[in-house]
């Protein structure tokens, strides 16, 4: 079914404040407010934005080394995690975290992982949590091409299938581990191949077309919630930028990076297709880009605002603060 | 004396005895790529086309391959990216490559050499920073080398690839990049072999890893104020050469241990007790430890740049020492 105007229009607004984000917290990477590793998501903003969007707040997510788009896709504050780029006490993780490990615990935002794969058995965990509770909450579990080949993704997927538990397994390939193309370290590139040796159904689906994306995540989502157990799911995109800062991208034709950027960029995808079917005017499309620009701008001040974390803050939450729990 | 980095001269160390030994051969993530993850391998895929395996984000299908490599005759120098992600493969290390030579009864052999990148840098947090030397000193079978300068990098990696015995060879990466002389020639250096870096008359400052560098800058300082700090480096936590730190310790009667690992049970513990059980009566004061905080490495810059023991805390200690007695 396809999505209400409205909704497409929630969608193309959070693509625009992911990549606006980004794009800031990129030059503030190079003005060197920004420090440590750093993973940008550009081009892949239609996976978690089709995805989120059939979430309720508290369904749960878990990310990657790559998460700034789930962050914001699931509901995250912005702001907190501008100042946790900055490392400020006013940052979600209070500066502890960085760029790797944002969370929101309050939108259910279960985190990123400096760990590739790290985040499986987490994930299929929570939603064993939902089974064992008995409430209709789903977790969705996203991860890069990279992280098929960790032991990890064996070992979760089998439990999630043998107990029908309510998790989607969102594959996010972009078709680089690093510097190193996907089809040099595997033989099957799709996940949704390797779903029938699970024992539970697959999807492939083409990553830049949130509406495509949108389908089958809400086709997921729903067998899930109510009691279909598990679907693995490539999302075949590609990320614009580098895989960190500094990455000379010698492992990648040039042609290859303009033509996803200009030819498959999911925003400009979803752009057209709204202004073709006059449910987006350009005054309106102005005026998204004008609120997620302000937005930004306020984060990036929230964040300048916020200090630096006093030095008492290195030695708290290894763990619980007593006085404080009780 | 030509001078080169830590890592240039790492790079020759393991050009050289690939080119020695045909049996050698690299394994791990991203290390035939843009010189590899943190340069360490560059040249190696022009060099040696086909003794250079970039595998898929697989730690511990790369350990493991490279204990069956070694246990059927070849001489693996396998690469985790971080030692964060050693974690991945601690089957691998502790109860497959630690244990078989014991296990078989002498049958078996293991010569391989795990490199593993670790410590602080660039702020790249909990998952990223870590040092965990104690870890493996505790698994019998397993050695553990800590180069702390560009020559004792390019004389310890052929040792540890000689060595019929795994080698955890850790590699600070915040000295990846330190200056320092090295010979033309290097003669390896054997396991268990500390070096006095600095000789010194009145404090022994044990100095791990990259608190090689800061004690050195300590004892400039200390110099001024009129004490002459020894600094000794174990350069191998497993075995450990106890007799040349104790020797020290008895020469100068104080004695500290600098490291960045983690103070609880980190390798600091193990050298502090060596020396005491060893000289106690002879110490005009207790041992002291110097080590990193026990908390995970949090981002913020002004945190993590806390995290490790400073050259202030070497020289403030030095003087709590001499204080004391
Ligand atoms: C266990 C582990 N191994 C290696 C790394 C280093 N590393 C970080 S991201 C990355 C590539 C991951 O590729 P993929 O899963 O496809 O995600 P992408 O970066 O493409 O989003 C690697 C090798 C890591 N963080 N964790
Ligand atoms: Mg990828």
């Amino acid at each position: 079914m396809e999505p209400a105007p409205e909704q497409l229009k929630e969608m193309y607004r959070t693509m625009w404040r992911i990549r606006l984000f980004e794009e800031e917290a990129n030059r503030q990477q190079a003005f060197g407010n920004v420090q440590g590793s750093f993973h940008m998501y550009i081009g892949e903003e239609a996976v978690a934005v089709g995805f989120c969007a059939h979430l309720r707040s508290d369904d749960y997510i878990v990310g990657t080394h790559r998460s700034h788009g789930h962050f914001i896709a699931k509901g995250g504050r912005i702001e907190r995690m501008m100042a946790e780029l900055f490392g400020r006490e006013g940052g979600i993780c209070r500066g502890k975290g960085g760029s790797m490990h944002v969370a929101d615990f309050s939108v259910g935002m279960l985190g990123a992982n400096g760990i590739v794969g790290g985040g499986f058995g987490p994930a299929t965990g929570a939603a064993l949590a939902s089974q064992l509770r008995g409430d209709d909450r789903v977790t969705v579990c996203f991860f890069g091409d990279g992280a098929m080949q960790r032991g990890t993704f064996h070992e979760a997927i089998n439990i999630g299938a043998i107990w029908n538990l309510p998790v989607i397994y969102v594959c996010e390939n972009n078709q680089y581990q690093q510097w190193i193309p996907q089809r040099r370290m595997t033989k099957v590139t799709s996940v949704r191949d390797m779903a029938p040796s699970y024992g539970i159904p697959g999807e492939s689906v083409d990553g830049q077309d949130v509406l495509a994306v949108s389908e089958v995540a809400s086709r997921a989502i729903d067998r899930a919630r109510t009691g279909g157990g598990p679907t693995l799911i490539e999302c075949v995109t590609y990320r614009f930028h580098g895989h960190s800062p500094g990455d000379l991208q010698e492992y990648r034709d040039k042609e290859e990076v303009e033509y996803w950027r200009t030819e498959r960029d999911p925003i400009q995808l979803l752009r057209t297709y709204l202004i073709e079917r006059q449910q987006l005017g350009e005054d309106e499309d102005a005026a998204i880009r004008a609120a997620a620009t302000v937005e930004i701008e306020s984060a990036v001040a929230f964040a300048e605002a916020s200090a630096f974390p006093p030095d008492e803050e290195i030695v708290t939450d290894v763990y619980v603060d007593a006085a404080a729990a009780s | 004396m030509r001078t080169m980095t830590f890592r240039d001269a790492l790079n020759e160390a393991i050009h050289e005895e690939m080119a020695r030994d045909d049996r050698v051969f690299l394994i791990g993530e991203d290390i035939a790529t843009h010189g590899g993850n943190l340069a360490v391998t560059k040249g190696i895929p022009e060099a040696f086309p086909d003794r250079i395996r970039e595998t898929p984000i697989s730690e511990a299908a790369i350990v493991g391959i490279a204990v069956g490599a070694a246990l059927a005759g070849m001489r693996p120098v396998a690469e985790v990216m971080y030692i964060d992600f050693v974690t991945i493969a601690m089957d691998e290390v502790v109860n497959q490559a630690a244990k078989m030579r014991y296990m078989t009864g002498g049958q078996a052999s293991v010569p391989m050499v795990l490199r593993l990148p670790c410590g602080l840098a660039r702020y790249s947090a909990a998952q990223h920073c870590q040092a965990l030397e104690s870890w493996f000193m505790h698994v019998p079978g397993l050695h553990v080398v800590v180069p702390s300068t560009p020559r004792d990098a390019k004389g310890l990696f052929p040792t540890a690839v000689r060595e019929p015995d795994p080698v955890l060879f850790l590699e600070y990466k915040r000295i990846y990049s330190l200056e320092g002389e090295v010979p033309e020639a290097v003669e390896p250096i054997p396991l268990g072999a500390a070096d006095i870096k600095r000789e010194g008359e009145d404090v022994t400052v044990v100095a791990v890893g990259p608190m090689v560098s800061k004690a050195l800058e300590a004892a400039v300082l200390l110099e001024d104020e009129g004490i002459d700090i020894e600094v000794v480096d174990p350069r191998s936590l497993s075995p450990l050469d106890v007799d040349t730190l104790v020797a020290s310790a008895r020469r100068t009667g104080r004695a500290i241990i600098c490291a960045e690992d983690a103070l609880m049970a980190g390798c600091t513990a193990e050298i502090a007790c060596a020396v005491s059980e060893r000289c106690f009566t002879d110490l005009a004061a207790p041992v002291k430890r110097l080590a990193a905080l026990d908390v995970p490495v949090p981002y913020s810059p002004p945190l993590a740049d806390k995290v490790v023991p400073s050259v202030e805390q070497v020289v403030q200690t030095v003087k709590d020492v001499m204080d004391e007695g």
